[in-house]
Order: C-alpha cells, then sequence, then structure tokens
C-alpha cells in the first residue's frame, strides 16, 4: 500500500469514502440528534475532534501497544476523550449538553472512531492519522448537517431555531411534515442520500450479493 | 515472543495508559467543576421561574438571575413540624446532601416509601412568589424514581394551596421519546388547573392511563398518563403522594391552610 497522501485522507472520507454513506458506521447517532441543526453540528464538532485526537493519540503510541490488548487501550484513550468533550459540553453549552444527553457519552461506541483508529492510525504517522480523523469526521459531519437542514427545515420550517418558512398554524403556507422530526425519517433520508451517491459514483455500487438463475423451463408450472 | 508482547510489557503499557488517561479526565473534571455549579444552579432557578410561570424560555443567563432575584424568595422548613428554621442559609443548603447525611436526614421503611427515595433529609427549601407581601405560589420541590433514574423536579402550588400553577422536572435520565416525555411542553401544559387534595388535605391527584373523561366528577384531579412510559407516570404519581402527603409537606400545608398564608 502506498503512502496515502494529507489531501487524500481529508478530502476522500467526505465522498468517495464516506462514513456514513459507503462504511454505513455511525447511523444510530445520525439518527438521533439531527432533529434539528443545532444539536447535528455540536454532535458533529464532538465527533470530529474526538476522531482526529483519538487518531493522533493512538499513533504516537502505535508502536508501544502490544496487540493483545490494542482493543483496550484504544477505548481507553477515545473514552477520555469523550469524558473530556462532555464535560466541556456540560460547562459551557449547558442546555445543548442536555438536549444531547446520552449521545455524546456514545460516541465512544460510535464505529467510526473505533474504525479509524484500528484501520488507519495503528499503521500511520501521527500527523496523517490526524489528518484523518478530521477528514472521516468532515464525512461524518457532511451526512448529519445534511440531515439536520432537510429535517428541521421541512419539518419545523426553521434553521437554527430561526423561521425561515412561516408555518400554517402561525398563519403562512407550509405545513410541517411531523415524520422529519421523528428518527426514522433519517433513516430514509440516508437511504435516499446513499442512492444519490451511488448514482453519481457508480464505483460505489456494490456487486449484488447473488443474482437470480435464468428461467431454463418454458412451459408454465401447473 | 517478541519484546513488545511480553506480558510485563502488556501490564506496563495498561498502567501507562490507564494512568495518564485518569489524570487527564480528572484534570477536566475538577478543573470545569465550579462552571458546570454555576450551569446547574441556573438551570434550576430557570426551571423554578418556569414551572411558577415566570418569564420566558429565551432569558439570558443575567435576566434569570435577576427576575430569580426579585421575585423568589426561598425559606428553609422543617418538614416534620411544618415550620421554618433559621438553623441553614436557604442559599446554600442543599436538601439533596442533606438526604445523604444521616444527622439530617432519616431511613424510610419500605412501606412508607412510595417514592423509593430511601431517605428523607429533615429540612429542605420551599419557594415563595410574593406580591406586596402576600403569596402568589409556593414552589415545592420534589423527586422520586422513575424507571431508569431519580426525577428532580418542583411542583407549583396557587395561594389557595390546592391549584396547580405547574410542574416540571428539572433532572432526570428517563428514556428519550418515552419517559424523557415529562420535559414535553404539551404534557406540562395537562398539570395547571389541576386541584392536589380532597376537602381533607388528602393527595387525590392521580395520573391514570387511557384518557382523562373530561366529564367525570374525578377530572380536576386526573391527568393523562405518558404514552408508553408507564413506569415513570407511575412514578410522578408516586412522587407527588409522598410529597405532598404526610412524610413530605403534609405538615407545612396544613399549618399553612389552618393559619393562613
Amino acid at each position: 500500500m502506498s503512502k496515502p497522501s494529507v489531501k487524500e485522507v481529508l478530502l476522500n472520507p467526505i465522498f468517495a469514502n464516506n462514513p456514513i454513506g459507503l462504511q454505513i458506521l455511525g447511523i444510530c447517532s445520525a439518527l438521533a440528534v439531527t432533529s434539528n441543526l443545532k444539536t447535528a453540528l455540536v454532535m458533529s464538532i464532538a465527533l470530529t475532534l474526538v476522531t482526529a485526537f483519538s487518531n493522533l493519540f493512538i499513533s504516537m503510541i502505535r508502536s508501544q501497544i502490544p496487540g493483545s490488548i490494542r482493543m483496550i487501550v484504544q477505548m481507553v484513550i477515545i473514552a477520555s476523550l469523550v469524558i473530556v468533550v462532555d464535560q466541556i459540553l456540560r460547562a459551557y453549552a449547558f442546555s445543548l449538553a442536555k438536549q444531547l444527553s446520552v449521545f455524546v457519552g456514545l460516541i465512544i461506541t460510535n464505529c467510526i472512531v473505533m474504525g479509524r483508529a484500528e484501520a488507519f492510525a495503528m499503521q500511520n504517522p501521527p500527523g496523517l492519522s490526524f489528518m484523518d480523523g478530521i477528514g472521516n469526521g468532515l464525512g461524518y459531519s457532511v451526512v448529519l448537517l445534511t440531515l439536520g437542514v432537510i429535517r428541521e427545515l421541512f419539518g419545523a420550517g426553521k434553521l437554527f431555531g430561526v423561521e425561515i418558512i412561516t408555518l400554517a398554524k402561525d398563519g403562512g403556507w407550509y405545513v410541517p411534515n411531523g415524520l422529519l422530526l421523528l428518527p426514522p425519517s433519517a433513516f430514509f433520508l440516508i437511504g435516499l442520500l446513499i442512492w444519490a451517491l451511488r448514482t453519481w459514483r457508480t464505483e460505489q455500487v456494490e456487486e449484488p450479493a447473488f443474482r437470480m438463475a435464468q428461467q431454463v423451463i418454458t412451459k408454465e408450472a401447473y | 515472543m517478541s519484546k513488545k508482547e511480553s506480558t510485563s510489557r502488556t501490564l506496563l503499557v495498561a498502567l501507562a495508559v490507564s494512568l495518564v488517561s485518569s489524570v487527564f479526565v480528572a484534570g477536566a473534571a475538577v478543573s470545569l467543576k465550579p462552571v458546570q455549579i454555576e450551569n446547574r444552579q441556573l438551570d434550576k432557578q430557570r426551571s423554578i421561574l418556569a414551572i411558577a410561570g415566570l418569564g420566558e424560555a429565551t432569558m439570558s443567563a443575567r435576566e434569570v438571575k435577576d427576575l430569580y432575584n426579585s421575585r423568589i424568595k426561598a425559606r428553609v422548613l422543617e418538614l416534620d413540624s411544618g415550620e421554618y428554621s433559621d438553623a441553614f442559609d436557604p442559599k446554600l443548603f442543599d436538601p439533596l446532601k442533606a438526604a445523604r447525611d444521616p444527622k439530617l436526614s432519616d431511613a424510610l421503611s419500605g412501606e412508607e416509601d412510595v417514592a423509593l427515595i430511601k431517605r428523607r433529609e429533615r429540612f429542605t427549601t420551599v419557594y415563595m412568589v410574593e406580591q406586596d407581601g402576600k403569596l402568589e405560589a409556593l414552589i415545592l420541590p420534589v423527586r422520586g424514581y422513575g424507571l431508569w433514574s431519580t426525577l428532580h423536579g418542583f411542583v407549583a402550588l396557587k395561594s389557595d394551596l390546592n391549584t396547580v400553577v405547574g410542574l416540571g422536572f428539572y433532572q432526570h435520565a428517563e428514556t428519550p421519546g418515552l419517559g424523557g416525555e415529562v420535559d414535553n411542553p404539551k404534557w406540562k401544559a395537562l398539570w395547571p388547573g389541576k386541584t392536589l387534595f380532597d376537602d381533607a388535605g388528602k393527595p387525590i391527584i392521580e395520573i391514570v392511563k387511557g384518557g382523562v373523561d373530561p366529564s367525570s366528577a374525578q377530572a380536576g384531579h386526573q391527568v393523562d398518563a405518558l404514552a408508553g412510559a408507564t413506569l415513570t407516570s407511575n412514578g410522578v404519581d408516586h412522587l407527588l403522594q409522598f410529597w405532598l402527603g404526610e412524610q413530605g409537606f403534609g405538615p407545612y400545608l396544613a399549618k399553612l391552610r389552618t393559619q393562613g398564608v
């Protein structure tokens, strides 16, 4: 494997190798925090920082970590970072921290963080790993913010809590789609996003798991 | 086996990583604590104001503090006698800390402990909204166990000491979307106007499943349960029964009723 360039690790995860779009990781939090843009943004920043710094620290000590306990060492580092992020949010963005509730803590179990630590930081130098973390964080953020914009705009007529479309109940013309405020809608939207992404970049389309055999009997069954 | 994979090396790395991480985490937790405590206090004041129907949700931290200081009067109360106590400063007294202190609290037996709080403090803080020296609303702290967590909140009563002005919880960890809906403004809006006590002063407020029939005679003291959150709803019901009853604010409210507010 040739050494990836900084530009590659930073920009590839945004569309070419998106953690949510292609690797289908980190779906749980993408459903939970995207009903409004503000929590989606905070979650994106938190996850980007955690992924970047966990990659950095794990990469720094990668040659020291014994193989038998590498997962646990990664977990300890990730968990410590997440706790610090949670503490900072509680101190400086209390109401947001309340809204995000358990999901900040659940960054610990977010597959993207662990996946990058194991797949990238264990083999690459610290600087590059840090950039890889930022890149994957950006990939996650792009999807989260897209979902956040769609869900908040069409579900509540607002962006960042500021009214954009006046709702019918306040004398406007728009009747909001309440489904968009519920978590399942994010499933549909992620599905549609993946469809769009794979139509645009056809190399992401997977081989079908099986093909239906051709019909060989010409007569209809009785 | 290479040197890196040896047992002693593994233990050393594990120890070093744990040590560095714990210092890091502890450092962040300790250094951010003062700001967090201030936030929590502000959040509590904000929810007291909201439950008493004062101010707006969008107030800044400063406005909350000013409004709280100008309108809300806090007093420490001895629960059993129903008398105010000057032994503690209401600004500094923490009823939750008192509930953990054996000298300031009593263990509850299984039968008494309907709200599942294990120990009840002897003193607590009540909050009053006054207008020209007359009581406008009385705000009582309540707490009790729901499904996963202790719900901490307030119930505000009108000056008739029976009608609800508001009810709300400022801290809990119930399931988001189910029990967490105790925070839903729509559910909280069901509470104002409900009556808590019967003529004898016994708590009769209850949370009912399947919807309140508005035409029934009991509708005035019944509230719809939360859908999909039976245990949280039961928890709220039980904590009200406890805190409004003899073990809670019963003696205090009885005293206020006979002596006038």
